[in-house]
Parts: C-alpha cells; sequence; structure tokens
C-alpha cells in the first residue's frame, strides 16, 4: 500500500530526513517512535504534503501512485489522512460544513452523488459515537473553543467519516489525559480493518498500550536506527532512546 | 442693503435658464451634459416638483460651487469632469448600451452564469434593451395593495414628492443636510429619483422592503435618493441592491440614503452592492460616493445597517448613525471585499448625543490581488451622551502579498462616562487553516471561500436569510481566481 524509499527531506534548507525506507501493507499499524527532534512530525507532514518541506531525494508511492507528484488535497482524495498534532482553528466555519465539505469532495472524485445534510447527519451520528462526542459537536466553529482532548478525539471523529485508505496519527496521545487517551484510543481501534493501513507517530509507549502496533520503528536523527515488533516499544520504555542515538551517533562519525 | 443685487442675480437667473430653453428639453426628454441652474430648473420642470424643492435644489447647487472634491479617502482615480455627465435622461438610452451579449465584457457573463442570472436579465443587467417586461411589476402592485392597508408608503421618490409633498418636505434633508459634502451636496442639487418609505406609528411592516419590488427600480439612475421614515413604535427591514454585478455607462455614482427612526422605532437597512468592478486593469468600473446615514431621533429607537460591498472599482461609503434619543441603538456591520484594482475606503461613524445610547461596529475587511481596503470609522460620545457605550470590532484578511488593508479608527470621548471599545486584527488568511482543509481532500478555492466566509460570519447572520445565502454565493464567485 504505502511505501516510501530513500526519503530526503528539509525545512528551508536544513535536512530533517535522511534516507527513509518503509512498507506498510493493507491492515497493518506501525508505530514510528523516536527523540524530539528526529523528524517525526517531518515525516507526517511530508506524507501529507505540506508544502513547507522540500523533498530532495526519494519517492513516496500509495497503491503504486506517485505521491510526490500530487497536492495535498489530491493525496486526501486518493485516500491519505492526517491526524494533526495540533489540529487547526477555523473560526465561523461548523464542524457540520467543514466535515461534509470534505466527505463531498472525497464522494465527487470516487464519482460519487454529493450528499445533502440530513443523510450526512445520518451517516456522522454513529460516528460521533466512536470517540463519545454528541451532536452538539457539530454545530460548534472548527476546533475553536475545544480542549484539548476534545481536539483529538474531533480527529479521530474525521477519520471515521472520511474513512481513508491510510490514516498518519500524529502524536495524537500527546496533552491527554487518562480517560481521554482510552476514549480516543478506542476509537483508532474500532477503525482498525484489514483494509486500512495506520501510521502512528508517538514520542510514548503510553498510546501503544492501547493501540498495538503490528510494528515499531525507531527514528533517529532522521533515518530509522531500529525496527521490531510491538515488544520494541517497551524495550524502549526501559531503556529510554539513548543507546539507540548514541548507536547512530557512532555509526555516523565511524 | 443688497436688495438690487438680489434682483440682479434673480434676473441672471432668470435669463439663463431661459438661454437653455427647457420646454425642448422635455419633448426630448433628456438635457445637454453640463450643469448650471439653468439645467437644475429644468430638471425640476421635467419632473413638476414644487418650487420649494426647485429652491431647495439650487441652494445646494450654490453651495457645491463653493466646495472641493474631498481628497482625504486612501483611494486614487482620474479626475471626474462634472461638466460631461448628462444630469437628466428619461427613460434611460438604450442606444450607447451594447446592442447584444456578444457585446458585453465575457467575464461579467461568466460571472452571471456562475450566479444563476436568468438569460432575460442578464441582459437588463447589462443594459441591453429587454421586450419582455418582468413579471415583478403584477408582484409589485399586489405588494402596494397589502402595504397599502397598512398605511406604508413605499413608491419612488419622484412619486413621493408628488403625492406626499409634507413627508418628503418635512424630512428631506434633516439627515443629510444639503450643504454635508462634496457628493451628498452634488447629490442634493440633481439627484435623479430612488425610493421613499413610510412607517405608521405602530405598524410592523410584514415583509422585507426590496427596491426589486418597486416599479421603476431599474431607472434610479447614478444620483439615487432613498428617504425612509419610521414613525413611532414602527418597524421596517429595507434590502438594497442585488448580487449581480451591474453595467451602467455611468461612472460616477453618488447616492444618498436617510433614516430617520421615531421613539421606539427600529430600521433595518442591508445592502448587497455589486456594482461593475470594471476589467482586469480596473477600466470602466464605477466610482461608488454614496453618503447613508440613520437619525435615532426618538427614545429607545434602533438603526443596523449591513452591508456587503463587493462590486465598484472605488467605493467611498460610511453607513452612520446619529443617536439622538436617549436608549438608542446603532448598528453597523459590514463586508468589504476587494480584489483586481478595487479600491474602498469604508466605515461607519456612530455620533452618540443622548444617554445611554449604544453602538456596536462590526467590520470585515477582505483583500485579495492587487484590491486596497480601508476601515475608516468615527465614535464620537458628546458631553450629555451619559453612560455611552460602543463596541468596535475591526478585522482584515489579505489573501496574497500584493494587496492592502489599512484602518483608520478615529475615537472622540467627551463624557467620562463612556465606555468605548476597539479591538482590530489583521491577518494573513492561515496557511495553517488552509493546509488543514487541503489534507481534507478540500481544493484550495472551496478552502478559500469557506475560511473568508467563516470569518464573515458575525455579520452575514445580520442579513435575511435569502440575502445571507446570496451573499455567501457572491463572495465565492468573487474570490475565484485570487489565490494562486
Amino acid at each position: 500500500m504505502l511505501e516510501i524509499k530513500n526519503l530526503h527531506a528539509s525545512v528551508e534548507g536544513q535536512p530533517i530526513l535522511k534516507g527513509i525506507d518503509l512498507k506498510v501493507a493493507a491492515g497493518e499499524v506501525h508505530s514510528i517512535m523516536g527523540p524530539n527532534g528526529s523528524g517525526k512530525s517531518t515525516l507526517a507532514q511530508v506524507l501529507a504534503g505540506h508544502d513547507a518541506y522540500e523533498v530532495t531525494q526519494g519517492s513516496i508511492t500509495l497503491d503504486g501512485k506517485d505521491l510526490l507528484d500530487m497536492e495535498a488535497d489530491e493525496r486526501a482524495r486518493e485516500g491519505m489522512f492526517m491526524a494533526f498534532q495540533y489540529p487547526v482553528e477555523i473560526p465561523g466555519v461548523s464542524t457540520m460544513e467543514f466535515l461534509k465539505t470534505a466527505y463531498n469532495a472525497l464522494r465527487e472524485h470516487r464519482g460519487e452523488k454529493e450528499v445533502d445534510a440530513l443523510d450526512f447527519l445520518n451517516l456522522v451520528k454513529e460516528k460521533l459515537a466512536l470517540v463519545e462526542m454528541d451532536l452538539a459537536f457539530l454545530s460548534r466553529s472548527v476546533n475553536q473553543g475545544f480542549s484539548g482532548g476534545e481536539k483529538k478525539r474531533h480527529e479521530i471523529f474525521q477519520m471515521a467519516v472520511l474513512e481513508p485508505a491510510i490514516a498518519i496519527l500524529d502524536e495524537t496521545d500527546s496533552g491527554l489525559d487518562i480517560d481521554a487517551l482510552r476514549i480516543v484510543s478506542g476509537g483508532i481501534n474500532k477503525l482498525r480493518n484489514p483494509k486500512r493501513a495506520m501510521v502512528v507517530i508517538t514520542h510514548y509507549q503510553r498510546l501503544l498500550d492501547f493501540v498495538q502496533p503490528d510494528f515499531v520503528h525507531v527514528l533517529v536523527d532522521g533515518r530509522i536506527a531500529k525496527s521490531g515488533g510491538k515488544e520494541l516499544a517497551l524495550e524502549l520504555e526501559d531503556k529510554g532512546y539513548a543507546w539507540l542515538e548514541n548507536a547512530a551517533a557512532a555509526a555516523a562519525t565511524s | 442693503m443688497s436688495s438690487s443685487t438680489d434682483t440682479q442675480t434673480l434676473h441672471d437667473v432668470a435669463n439663463q435658464e431661459y438661454k437653455y430653453g427647457f420646454i425642448t428639453d422635455v419633448a426630448s426628454d433628456s438635457l445637454p451634459p453640463g450643469l448650471d441652474e439653468g439645467v437644475i430648473r429644468a430638471l425640476s420642470a421635467i419632473k413638476k416638483e414644487p418650487e420649494w424643492l426647485t429652491e431647495w435644489r439650487l441652494k445646494a447647487y450654490r453651495h457645491w460651487l463653493t466646495m472641493e472634491e474631498p481628497h482625504w479617502p486612501k483611494v486614487e482615480y482620474t479626475p471626474v469632469d462634472y461638466q460631461s455627465i448628462s444630469y437628466y435622461s428619461a427613460p434611460k438610452s438604450q442606444e450607447d448600451g451594447p446592442k447584444s451579449l456578444d457585446e458585453v465584457d465575457p467575464e461579467l457573463l461568466e460571472t452571471y452564469k456562475k450566479l444563476g442570472i436568468p438569460l432575460s436579465e442578464q441582459k437588463m443587467l447589462s443594459g441591453i434593451a429587454v421586450d419582455a417586461v418582468f413579471d415583478s411589476v403584477s408582484v409589485a402592485t399586489t405588494f402596494k395593495d397589502k402595504l397599502g392597508e397598512l398605511g406604508i408608503i413605499f413608491c419612488s421618490f419622484s412619486e413621493a414628492v408628488l403625492e406626499h409633498p409634507e413627508l418628503v418636505r418635512k424630512y428631506l434633508g434633516s439627515v443629510v443636510p444639503y450643504s454635508d459634502n462634496f457628493f451628498a451636496t452634488l447629490n442634493s442639487a440633481v439627484f435623479s429619483d430612488g425610493s421613499f418609505v413610510y412607517i405608521p406609528p405602530g405598524v410592523r411592516c410584514p415583509m422585507e422592503l426590496s427596491t426589486y419590488f418597486r416599479i421603476n427600480a431599474a431607472n434610479t439612475g447614478q444620483f439615487e435618493r432613498t428617504l425612509i421614515v419610521a414613525d413611532k413604535g414602527s418597524y421596517v427591514s429595507y434590502l438594497e441592491g442585488c448580487t449581480a454585478p451591474m453595467r451602467d455607462e455611468n461612472q460616477l455614482h453618488a447616492a444618498i440614503v436617510e433614516i430617520v427612526a421615531l421613539e421606539d422605532a427600529e430600521v433595518k437597512y442591508s445592502t448587497i452592492q455589486n456594482w461593475y468592478p470594471g476589467d482586469k486593469e480596473g477600466k470602466g468600473g464605477i466610482f461608488n460616493f454614496v453618503t447613508k446615514r440613520g437619525m435615532c431621533k426618538g427614545d429607545r429607537s434602533k438603526i443596523s445597517w449591513t452591508q456587503v460591498e463587493t462590486g465598484s472599482a472605488i467605493t467611498w461609503k460610511y453607513p452612520s448613525c446619529i443617536l439622538k434619543g436617549d436608549d438608542s441603538v446603532g448598528e453597523f456591520y459590514s463586508v468589504a471585499l476587494t480584489s483586481g484594482r478595487q479600491q474602498a475606503d469604508t466605515g461607519t461613524k456612530m455620533i452618540h448625543i443622548g444617554k445611554n445610547t449604544r453602538s456596536t461596529i462590526i467590520s470585515k475587511g477582505i483583500s485579495a490581488l492587487n484590491g486596497q481596503n480601508s476601515y475608516r470609522g468615527l465614535v464620537r460620545v458628546q458631553k450629555g451622551a451619559e453612560n455611552a457605550r460602543n463596541f468596535t470590532q475591526c478585522d482584515s484578511m489579505l489573501l496574497g502579498d500584493q494587496c492592502g488593508a489599512h484602518t483608520f479608527p478615529y475615537i472622540d470621548v467627551r463624557n467620562p462616562t463612556a465606555r468605548v471599545e476597539h479591538e482590530a486584527t489583521t491577518s494573513k488568511i492561515g496557511e495553517d487553516q488552509l493546509f488543514y482543509c487541503l489534507q481534507r481532500g478540500i481544493e484550495m478555492e472551496d478552502a478559500v471561500s469557506m475560511i473568508v466566509n467563516g470569518f464573515c460570519k458575525e455579520v452575514f447572520r445580520e442579513l435575511p436569510m435569502e440575502f445571507a445565502v446570496e451573499a455567501r454565493k457572491l463572495l465565492s464567485v468573487s474570490l475565484e481566481g485570487s489565490v494562486g
């Protein structure tokens, strides 16, 4: 499904990603871990197509299609979804309107008819329950005045409605208390299915107690320093990132 | 002392009017270009106006001669030659206009299509003679009967002058005096036609009054004059304009709107202005120099202005409220969009005179491409205005880096009990907001339109329902192609 080959990317001329290779197949959940500044969020932004990041080398394909050839909105319509670490407020635009517009853009892309407000409302009702949100949310402006937990639940709710082929979850656990974490990860788990891939980016192992990954990759200084199964996350919990950082630094200088 | 001079002046005037032989002009139904007292007398005579009005026009004209065109607005344009304008032509001359849609700016036609305007209306809007008369004439007649039963007067200004002279004479110029400003004074001298509304005491007008439904509305010309009087305890909502970009061979528009609200009366005035903004270089666009002012004359009266300004090459207007009655309320809600080469200098004046008067100003300026947008507002609290309150929020949004937004707030408080709040923000349309929308699969143009519409929501919700829907659509169409 998603294939990243030798990906190099920089911001304002500063190289951040220095050769990433990753294959994610349908139904799999991959976790990307790593210390601050290792390039985790950059990877998410590059995958989603943020134009502040320049890809200098390598390729990204989704089901064989070249993602680097597409703008962010085209990638989204091809099934790429990113749950934002810092969801953005859009004053005056209701959550309902925002999401209906997005939903209809995807439908149009697939050659399907637009849905009207009433059909859309029926559709989203059950999805709201996934993250324990009520209908009143839909009439509030997008993310405006939302608590940290509400913002993250809102991201997962959007994923539920838009039903992407692949979801990148960027630090979805950051800033959540334990109750909110349980709700958010409960939502994520319900959205796992054999056709959908997920890339879960996180600094802490905590989220992975709730969302069990099939694979864990550790990102250090823009490269994947180590890959393994879910037990790797536990090892990191014990040892921290330092041993991998030291190993990476040694490898870089030798 | 100067009775001989007076006599001499009168004599000159008499000779002058004779020189132009206005009787023949009546037959030809139009006056040659140029402006002097003879032209004004002729104009007034054609319209069969009473003498007091002719004199009023002349007083305005004489005052106008002593005035200079204002240059303080932050707009630039080639000077207007006031002697090259014909100050009367009726019915509107079709000969100078395009003969068919083929001769009309294709971009304008494209816009009509996007707004879903029927072909017959497209022709009318672009100034082509249309045989089929609007069915609104019959609609309007039905309306008139219904309004008549309630004692509501809603007619053209000229009709009001002839049929309700006592009302017109009492209120004309009572809010915008003939000497008010250069353009208003010119309008007072030569105004062509417009609307007149009177709501009797205690009557709540059961429908939105719209110029669209007034017979002969199309023929108001470039010097429009509107007078709305809401008697004690009455209510009216008035709609002006339409979303279609209206083409007009007259480049200069200098209109006046006067509103009087007596005790406990409320007037809501909503405008959508979408005059032709000119082509890509700004050529042929309308200069819209308008004076709009309301007087909250009675206690507890309320006047609310809502405007959506997307058209014209130049917009110069400050719908204002004079809060004379105690506990009276003034409101101003505005969205002004400038794109292409458009320039707008717009805002409001809230003059607090009565006790416990309150005013609210919400202004949203959007600039795209090379558009220049200025908010200019005055809040004045007079000495006797105990406990006056004002809240002003003035937000600007920039799309791109070739456009400009400017804010000129003036605050003049002469009573220590006043409370005046001013909030202002200027922002570029958020890159992160756009990315958030794009990441959800929404196309750039739709994202821009959605974000801008959200930015304007506080104003749009003040508009009557159908108008609000039209305004949103209009904004989206106006924004197309404005973000790269």
